[in-house]
């Protein structure tokens, strides 16, 4: 059934978004500390479960591939509710900060990756 | 007429599905035809997603891109927070768990080297453009971390409300700059692996860049840097009102 599919990644986003907000509580902020990334581990346990016991079905990872191929159109749709406007128009300071920071990142990154990387230890 | 209108208006999420739709095809189309098939029409697409995002806001005033005109109201449903977290949970289908526990560590040094570093750029421009005082500073430097963890911490220190709107300003300039250069620099700084895309959802934090960016460069990126950038916007609301902020009220 398609619906398992769906349900179990409605009650991992579910769970996982409990749990950042949770964590934010616990943290005194008003904010999600990795809602979506709780979620999403919670999603891979429930879903290696399901294989070992034998229970997860073609139609089931279906029902959660439909989502996962929406994600683009759903980026599409953000982008274009995004506030573009006041973005480009709030003066100098908002782009150069906003522009300025990413571009050094993209600077440091490869050495980060160099310097971090698993893979360069062994 | 009228009652198309009104059925659309009734029907506003199903309209947005119609509307992505077609942005889609018109992405690969100029794709294909104009750009040879050298920048992926769903780069382009979400480009255009941008362009109309300004386009609605010059028409409606309002701050919700195209989503602000009541017609296409459903585009802001489907393109909020609520399907933009689902969506994303459900990349995870394709992810691997043990991959993502191995670079663990690595996600973590890039997250807390993400927000120092966009911090302190942060403030050194706000420094130059004559801010003086610790709370505008660290509201500033905390909007170039996400438009997120601006406000918050705007709050939490006592920002004004122009310094609390400007910071929203450079958090969403930041969304689009990532969304932008990402696909353009993926190549040059090596972002091809499960671990670098990790990394860099560490490193550049926004949810909605990281992932529109990946999205356009390789998508079977997107749930690794999807999982550490998650965690971004937490603990920057966590450092920037905190121990920043204590730090340049020191220097200040």
């Amino acid at each position: 059934m398609t619906i398992y599919g769906v349900a179990l990644l409605a009650i991992s986003f579910l769970l996982g978004q409990w749990m950042g907000s949770l964590l934010g509580d616990w943290l005194g902020i008003q904010a999600n500390v990795g809602g979506v990334g709780f979620a999403m581990i919670f999603l891979m346990l429930g879903k290696e479960w399901l294989v070992q016991k034998k229970q997860m079905t073609s139609e089931m990872t279906g029902g959660i591939a439909f989502w996962s191929k929406m994600y683009i159109p759903v980026v599409i749709a953000m982008a274009a509710s995004l506030n573009v406007k006041s973005a480009v128009s709030s003066g100098s300071l908002a782009l150069v900060a906003g522009i300025i920071p990413v571009l050094a990142s993209f600077l440091a990154f490869p050495w980060i990756m160099k310097k971090f990387n698993p893979k360069h230890h062994g | 007429m009228d009652n198309l209108i009104g059925l659309i208006e009734k029907n506003g999420l199903i309209f947005g599905f119609l509307c992505v739709g077609i942005i889609f095809l018109i992405g690969e189309l100029l794709s294909k035809t104009i750009f040879r098939s050298k920048i992926p029409g769903s780069a382009i697409a979400i480009f255009l997603g941008l362009l109309l995002g300004y386009l609605g806001g010059l028409w409606s005033d309002g701050e919700k891109g195209i989503a602000g005109i009541s017609l296409f109201a459903g585009i802001g449903l489907l393109g909020g927070s609520m399907f933009r977290d689902f969506t994303i949970v459900a990349t995870a289908l394709g992810a691997n768990l043990e991959l993502i526990r191995k670079a663990g560590w690595l996600g973590l040094i890039s997250l807390l080297v993400g927000i120092v570093l966009f911090f302190i750029i942060g403030v050194l421009l706000a420094f130059a453009w004559g801010f003086r005082d610790a709370a505008s500073l660290c509201t500033i430097g905390a909007g170039a971390c996400t438009y997120i963890v601006g406000p918050i911490t705007g709050a939490a220190v006592g920002a004004s409300s122009e310094v609390i709107a400007l910071s929203i300003a450079i958090g969403v300039v930041k969304t689009i700059a990532v969304t932008i250069f990402t696909p353009i620099a993926a190549k040059r700084i090596g972002l091809k692996s499960p671990e670098s895309a990790m990394a860099f959802g560490g490193m550049m934090g926004t949810s909605s860049g990281v992932a529109a960016g990946l999205a356009a460069t390789d998508p079977s990126l997107v749930p690794y840097g999807a999982v550490t950038a998650t965690f971004y916007t937490g603990v920057g609301c966590l450092l920037c009102p905190s121990l920043f902020y204590l730090i340049l009220n020191f220097v200040f």
